[in-house]
């Protein structure tokens, strides 16, 4: 009844005093630690001024860090993409037993600190690793090279896609796919045509979140890449770089790349929440 | 305890939930608000409690004034439409809840507290099920756990909200025959808030009928039943037909036929409504005088007890719809496509200025 | 789940499905993980034991787990306050410092760590005021905490929220009409339903602080026995050639995560136990 949900706060709520009171505890506890350090990012990476910004972002080794970091995720990305669409469709619109084992083993890598990610590729493919020797006879690097860096970067975002789509597609339920395949649809047909226009959002969602982590992961990396100059250095190595030879002014500009980049992903997310929520608020008012 | 509202008022940005309503609760009745959604009715129920304030106008509680009594100290039991229970409780925890946060001077001991609440889960025939938590229990069953819940307080006044509403067909009638047991013997004063009029029919002593946040009507059942104030009550309360038409001098006419209505005595060829409720009709073969309207037979459904026919007015677009007992049907044999007439034996008529 | 039968579908596609998705997780995931117990177990018990009981390890843990058992209560405090603010009270920018909350789980994480130690550096916007007052944060173990409390502040917020939102508000109208005042309706009704969630978000943040290693090691000065955390201790293992230290040490933070991920999936089963 409409009465009733318009006038909703108004008798059970704490006095004003107390609303503002904790209203303002709350901003100054988010802004003591969110806001000040995002923007002492911006602060620091200006403080020499435009030029010396621009500079800093002109570095070779820099360009070089920024070429391999959007190789990664270009690499990173779409793997795992596929991975957690296929997983998805599995778990949410199947029952088996097991069901919830899977679901916690794909979220493994969330729960795993990034040393000990990049640890285990060290384990597997360095000299001293089970396929290290091997791999030395035949001349292949994976670790202090590329290929570990995209290995490293593809376990620490492996969860991402998966676990946003599995509570989505649950919610959804399976009677719009079924009702397309009684129509004459084919599988393929059923998911481009009817599964994925529903999901869309959740696998937008995903690859930001994926994206965001791929680019910007420092710890797992940081064991596998050797830290070669121009070379095996990802954006936020290169800032770490940059920060211990004291050049703070380079390290925040290059810091900044990476925080411009965490805030449009803040964006994209809340718009595709956003949209999430307005697709399941219709679904609910169709029933 | 005796509850009267004087001329409140209530605004919800631009919507008036309530627009001066004036009522009063003799002390142990059982009071239904009846009225479509929208009308104000459970509105006017959380301003008793207290869960909202009036824009205008008073609450007085035994005619002392209550309007800004809190919550907490009106003694009002609330039973929520959706049964509000805290659900990491259980029953026996739901039902103690009110007498363990009393004021510690006030309280009572955990043996009076225990022995009370095994009291009521007597009341409410729930015993056995104590320990449940409420995920683990029926709509019924929720719905006598937060009845229980509220009369543990003891309160002055028990008020519910749509209290069947959530109910599948079956418990539904169970539990408002129990209510209105409950009520005769714990006779404490209530106000109940439905949309169902049958519902309101069969429980309440007094039916209190809104629509636009106004009391349309009020009275005992049979009163707003029989007697309906406004075109409104009567189309709210059961099955009506509606026979268009002008009022002269104390006599109505549609089309051929004509019926005496005295209230309108003073009525000058006034267009005029007549309202006749489905059972109110008599259907024959011949025309028994001035008021017989001829008509066609359109459909003939037997509903249990009752067998309700469609008829088609002759000379006219109009169908009405006329509920006959099963014997009286049974004698008339009637068929598909006979030609009929009605008589309306009870008419009520609003001349146009009472539109709904 | 509720529309959701056990009797198998006609969807097409369920067996390769699983089949790529039991694939990819064992490749990626499961075979590289079980790389590090293999490792292990090439050490013998003594060796083992040298290496995960040395004192600087021992030390490590104790700044570490300390650190982060510290962080996770600041942050389930100022969580739920934040997490309580943003649902029930309407204030200009809410939805701005809605979306900002989940800044720490976008901002990577050497940015953070460079960005803290700048703040709290002794000539950096806090630390210029902190210093003369004898409070140093950057380069002690109180930096190690204010980088934990930063990486680990979505996550109180981010599950206690949607409880308060599916709070009805009925239940809280249900108990002021039984008499109940605002502060036993808060602590007898609301904070009984939100407790998983934030224990469940404690639990969350405080996997994540122990695991956490970039944002830290920019403030945390890393002097062994005082202020250098276990991922560290890994790295500068791995750096000496130490294979067999660094893998001991990374199987008990392994160990530790998957008792911590058991404790959340059974804290989040917990709290399923009164929904409908």
């Amino acid at each position: 009844m409409h009465a009733t949900t318009t006038s909703r706060a108004s008798k059970v709520s704490e006095p004003a005093a107390v609303r503002w009171l904790l209203i303002s505890v709350a901003l100054a506890f988010l802004a003591l630690f969110l806001l000040l350090p995002l923007a002492a990012v911006f602060a620091q990476a200006f403080d020499k001024g435009w030029e010396a910004y621009l500079a800093a972002l002109h570095e070779p080794d820099t360009l070089s860090a920024i070429w391999l970091t959007l190789l990664t995720a270009t690499a990173c990305v779409p793997v795992n993409l596929f991975f957690g669409i296929v997983a998805a469709w599995a778990i949410a619109k199947f029952s088996f037993p097991g069901k919830s084992l899977l679901i916690t083993l794909i979220d493994l890598p969330f729960s795993v600190s990034p040393v000990v990610s990049g640890l285990i590729y060290v384990l597997i493919f360095g000299l001293q690793g089970w396929l290290g020797p091997w791999l030395q006879a035949h001349g292949i690097r994976i670790i202090f090279a590329v290929p570990g860096i995209v290995l490293a970067t593809i376990f620490v975002t492996f969860p991402f896609v998966a676990r946003e789509l599995i509570p989505l597609m649950e919610s959804q339920g399976r009677d719009e796919e079924e009702a397309a395949l009684t129509l004459g649809a084919s599988g393929l047909q059923t998911f481009f045509r009817v599964t994925f226009p529903n999901i869309k959002w959740g696998v937008l969602y995903g690859v930001i979140l994926c994206n965001a982590r791929a680019m910007g992961e420092f710890g797992a990396v940081s064991v596998v890449s050797g830290h070669v100059r121009g070379s095996t250095n990802t954006i936020p190595l290169q800032v770490e770089i940059l920060y211990n030879e004291y050049s703070y002014a380079a390290a925040f500009a290059v810091a900044s790349l990476l925080a411009l980049l965490a805030l449009v992903t803040l964006a994209i997310k809340t718009l595709a929440e956003w949209k999430i929520q307005q697709g399941l608020s219709i679904n609910e008012n169709e029933r | 305890m005796s509850i009267a509202i004087e001329s409140v008022s209530k605004n919800f940005g631009q919507f008036a939930a309530l627009n001066d309503v004036t009522l009063k609760v003799p002390s142990g009745e059982l009071v239904a608000l009846l009225g479509p959604s929208g009308s104000g009715k459970t509105t006017l129920l959380r301003i008793i409690a207290g869960l909202e304030t009036p824009d205008r106008g008073s609450i007085l509680f035994n005619g002392e004034e209550a309007t800004k009594r809190d919550v907490r100290e009106r003694q009002v039991g609330f039973v929520f439409q959706h049964y509000a229970l805290f659900r990491h409780m259980t029953v026996f925890d739901n039902i103690a809840f009110g007498l363990t946060v009393k004021p510690k001077k006030s309280r009572l001991g955990k043996g009076e507290i225990r022995d009370k609440v095994n009291t009521l889960l007597k009341l409410i025939q729930l015993e056995n099920l104590f320990d449940r938590y409420p995920a683990q229990l029926s709509g019924g069953q929720r719905q006598r756990v937060a009845l229980a819940r509220a009369l543990a307080v003891e309160p002055q006044v028990l008020l519910l909200d749509e209290p069947f509403g959530a109910l599948d067909a079956k418990v539904r009638l169970e539990l408002r025959r129990w209510l209105r047991r409950l009520h005769d013997e714990i006779h404490v004063t209530s106000v109940f808030v439905t949309h169902d009029q049958e519902e309101a029919l069969e429980v309440a002593d007094r039916i209190v009928v809104m629509n636009n946040g106004q009391i349309e009507q009020q009275g005992t059942p049979s009163e707003v039943y029989d007697r309906p104030a406004t075109p409104f009550v009567f189309d709210f309360l059961g099955n009506v037909n509606l026979f268009q038409g002008r009022v002269h001098e104390g006599t109505m006419k549609m089309g051929g036929m004509e019926l005496a209505s005295p209230e309108h005595a003073a009525s000058n060829d006034l267009p005029a409504i007549g309202y006749v409720r489905s059972h109110d009709i008599e259907i024959e073969r011949f025309a028994f005088d001035a008021s017989s309207i001829e008509a066609e037979v359109r459909y003939i459904l037997s509903v249990g007890p009752l067998v309700r026919v469609d008829l088609a007015l002759l000379g006219g677009e109009e169908s009405i719809e006329v509920d006959l007992p099963r014997d009286v049907a049974d004698k008339l044999s009637l068929q598909v496509g006979e030609k009929v007439f009605a008589r309306p034996r009870k008419m009520r008529v609003f001349t146009h200025d009472y539109q709904i | 789940m509720g529309s959701f039968g056990t009797k198998n579908t006609v969807l097409p596609g369920f067996g390769p499905a699983l089949g790529y998705t039991i694939f990819y997780l064992s490749i990626i995931v499961l075979i590289p993980l079980s790389a590090l117990f293999f490792k292990t177990a090439t050490l013998t018990w003594d060796q083992f034991l040298v290496a995960v009981t040395s004192p600087r390890v021992v030390a490590s843990y104790r700044i570490t787990f300390g650190a982060a058992l510290f962080a996770a209560s600041v942050n389930a405090v100022f969580g739920v306050l934040t997490a309580w603010v943003l649902v029930r009270y309407r204030f200009p920018g809410r939805k701005l410092i809605d979306a900002l909350v989940d800044l720490p789980f976008a901002l990577p994480t050497a940015v953070a760590g460079i960005t803290l130690a700048s703040v709290y550096s002794p000539n950096g916007w806090l630390g210029q005021w902190l210093e003369p007052r004898g409070i140093k944060i950057a380069f002690t173990p109180l930096g190690i905490m204010v980088a934990m409390i930063f990486i680990g502040l979505p996550f109180v917020v981010r599950t206690v929220q949607p409880v308060l939102e599916e709070l009805d508000q009925e239940v809280e109208e249900a108990a002021s009409c039984l008499g109940a005042n605002r502060l036993q309706t808060f602590y007898r009704v609301i904070f009984p339903t939100m407790l998983p969630a934030i224990l469940t978000g404690f639990a969350l943040a405080f996997a994540r602080a122990v695991g956490e290693y970039g944002s830290i090691i920019f403030i945390a000065g890393n002097m062994p026995m005082v202020s250098e955390i276990t991922p560290l201790l890994i790295i500068t293992k791995l750096e000496q050639y130490d294979y067999a230290g660094a893998t001991a040490i990374a199987t008990v933070m392994l160990v530790a995560s998957f008792v911590l991920l058991l404790s959340i999936n059974l804290l989040q089963k917990w709290s399923r136990r009164f929904a409908e």
